[in-house]
């Protein structure tokens, strides 16, 4: 403790978990947008990584609610948001954008995308197995042409409702900080913005790590072009995002109201590791000059030619500093928004608890759980468009051939 | 509600009630209720607080009432006496954390520095002060709840565990509170706190159970200094009202748009 604090503030409410809420909807948004591009902006050199986005956001979406629900004080009460929701309240809103992501844009879009697929399955599997997969059809087994385009153009108009979804359920948690108006760390109007651009960075760094770690994996080679492409896409959202960052901490400082002080303690003290090492320098802007340097984002050509393996080794060390970074961000956010006091007058200390269910092991635990998640879907619906029926006549003989 | 008395162990022994009630005749019904110890009975005996009324036996009518409290920082000793009688009256834990209201000390010094401390949230009053020539002036100032007009932790509530009474006082549900901490993080002044036992938000009732007796809450009863008056804000011939009328008043945080029932009298700038 430093200064003054209100007796009240002696410990801080929201913890560990509460940072992983955004970090992990902030992944389930930028996947999803990420995916999008291929699907309504055409972008066809990312199609390796649509489905495998898909599931890593549907993943991510199922594990995000759990960290608020553990850090409840009455867990079994929790369902009182969906019967009575306060309407004033920023929070109350939460079940139901959840809900609406959940099972209208990512259940919908996946089950339209695999449909051709799931009816594969079952056709070609015996046992339980088959029927399986045939509930999971929901009976839909028509694989007419006119049925097939139908999921196609379904498909692409649920991508399009999905990305203002996607935009709302993370511009939206960033709203529920942004708007306490009583703490001047959060209170901004560029929350719910720079929020969603360190989605978008952080959801592309994550498919891009997964989509190389998975290839790798399955012995098959990286598809460079793809790469390539998210690499750019991932600079741009780190431009943006970066930007806006700068933006929203020249605005503090010009305004200078009176947390100004109070404030400039707790980034050059409690937040120096956090905030300027983690999410600036090693975060931010060792991405940014790495990936600027070596993807083609300026000219056809990237500044600095690198040989394809190297790159691809370049491209994975970024996006997992930047998965740092934006662990970092919402670190900064929650836990040094409780650092210092409303009284303006002084700083408190965090203490990490080891074990506990506010603990850095549940905290480890709820970050793996959507990769083992992941793992099981990817079991359930391979992503990666290899069974007969996706091949092309061609490919199909080259195979066999 | 729970904070409604439902039964007479609830009136707090040693109670000073208003005036125009003998207080042999408040005893004897007292003894008389406990020994009962049946609510009807107690009903038809008019004993305090029972089917909401209050110490004169009337009905208590939340829509004839709006409360708010004013404060005197410069009356304000820094006993700690307010801290001891709101923890005892509402079973806050004395632990580090958890205040219904608390005692701060300013010390200006002559050279515009500002120091503010307040340990154990004053509770036990406050250490003396070194080097008195180097100060320019020192004060006390009682904190608690503002039950604000326009409250942002009854805002972000997200079931709506916490709402405004119909006599403008902020209270939190027990028995519907989720425990999400949200209030805690909107309330600007640091008034409210998470009450383990229950894992629940809690804060300042303005002691409602005894104020629907017409009690006054613990904190103003015990101020030996009457810095704390408490009673209704609006009308023009209340103490409160008149303590408004005759004082510079301010608020905490007024640029918050919170807009508090706690009147503070000629408070300094620094007080935040």
């Amino acid at each position: 403790m430093q200064g003054f604090i209100y007796p009240n503030e002696f410990e801080l409410h929201w913890s560990l978990l509460i940072v992983l809420y955004p970090y992990l909807t902030g992944l389930v948004a930028g996947a999803f947008i990420l995916a999008s591009l291929e699907r309504v902006f055409n972008v066809k050199e990312v199609q390796p990584t649509y489905r495998l986005a898909l599931l890593t956001a549907l993943a991510f979406l199922i594990v995000a609610p759990l960290p608020l629900q553990a850090h409840l004080g009455h867990p079994e009460r929790s369902y009182e948001i969906f019967l009575t929701p306060n309407s004033r309240s920023a929070m109350a809103m939460f079940g139901f954008v959840y809900a609406w992501y959940l099972a209208v844009v990512l259940l919908l879009e996946v089950w339209f995308d695999y449909r051709r697929d799931l009816v594969g399955w079952y056709q070609s599997a015996k046992g339980p197995k088959r029927w399986f997969y045939y509930a999971l059809t929901l009976g839909a087994t028509d694989l007419s042409e006119k049925s097939l385009k139908f999921d196609d153009s379904a498909g692409r108009w649920i991508t399009v409702l999905g990305i203002p979804s996607a935009f709302l359920l993370h511009g939206y948690v960033g709203f529920i900080f942004g708007s306490v108006k009583a703490n001047p760390w959060w209170s901004s109007v560029l929350m719910p913005v720079v929020f969603l651009l360190s989605a978008i960075v952080s959801g592309i760094a994550l498919v891009l790590v997964l989509y190389m770690v998975t290839t790798m994996a399955r012995g098959k080679p990286v598809n460079m072009p793809c790469l390539d492409r998210l690499a750019q896409f991932l600079f741009y959202a780190i431009v943006i995002d970066l930007s806006l960052e700068i933006l929203d901490f020249i605005h503090r400082l010009y305004e200078s109201e009176e947390s100004i002080e109070i404030l400039s303690q707790l980034i050059e003290g409690r937040l120096f590791l956090s905030l300027i090492v983690l999410q600036l320098l090693l975060g931010t802007l060792v991405p940014f000059v790495v990936l600027g340097l070596t993807t083609h984002s300026f000219r056809p050509k990237p500044l600095i030619q690198v040989p394809e393996e190297l790159r691809r080794m370049l491209f994975l060390l970024s996006a997992i500093l930047v998965q740092i970074g934006i662990f970092s961000m919402r670190f900064n956010v929650v836990i040094g928004g409780q650092l210092f006091s409303k009284s303006l007058r002084g700083l408190t200390v965090y203490k990490v608890e080891f074990l506990g269910i506010e603990g850095l092991a549940s905290t480890i635990f709820l970050l793996l759980l959507p990769l083992f998640i992941l793992w099981l879907l990817v079991k359930i619906l391979p992503p990666w468009g290899e069974e007969p029926w996706n091949q092309k006549p061609s490919e199909v003989a080259a195979i066999q051939g | 509600m729970s904070l409604i008395p439902s039964d007479c162990r609830e009136c707090p022994p040693g109670s000073v009630e208003p005036e125009g009630v003998d207080r042999r005749d408040f005893v004897k019904k007292m003894a008389a209720a406990c020994a009962a110890g049946v609510p009807v009975v107690l009903g038809v005996v008019g004993v305090p607080g029972v089917n909401g009324q209050t110490v004169d036996g009337e009905r208590y009518d939340p829509t004839m009432h709006y409360y708010g409290m004013g404060v005197d920082p410069a009356k304000c000793i820094g006993c700690g006496r307010c801290v001891n009688a709101c923890k005892t009256e509402n079973d806050v834990p004395r632990t580090e954390g958890a205040f219904n209201t608390w005692v701060e000390r300013y010390v200006i010094r002559n050279d515009g520095e500002v120091i503010v401390d307040s340990p154990d949230g004053g509770m036990e009053g406050f250490p003396e002060l070194a080097d008195e020539a180097g100060i320019r002036k020192s004060f006390f100032v009682p904190k608690l709840c503002n039950h604000c007009a326009n409250p942002p932790c009854v805002q972000v509530c997200p079931v709506g565990a916490t709402f405004i009474t119909q006599d403008g006082v902020v209270l939190v549900d027990d028995d519907y509170c989720i425990g999400c901490r949200y209030c805690i993080q909107a309330c600007p002044y640091g008034a409210r706190w998470f009450k383990e036992e229950k894992r629940v938000a809690a804060k300042c009732t303005f002691c409602y159970h005894r104020i629907v007796k017409g009690l006054v809450p613990a904190c103003v009863e015990a101020c030996p200094t009457q810095a704390r008056i408490f009673g209704e804000v609006e009308g023009r011939a209340t103490p409160l009202a008149r303590f408004i009328r005759f004082n510079e008043i301010d608020v905490l945080k007024p640029a918050l748009n919170t807009r508090p029932k706690v009147y503070y009298a000629n408070l300094d700038g620094e007080v935040r």
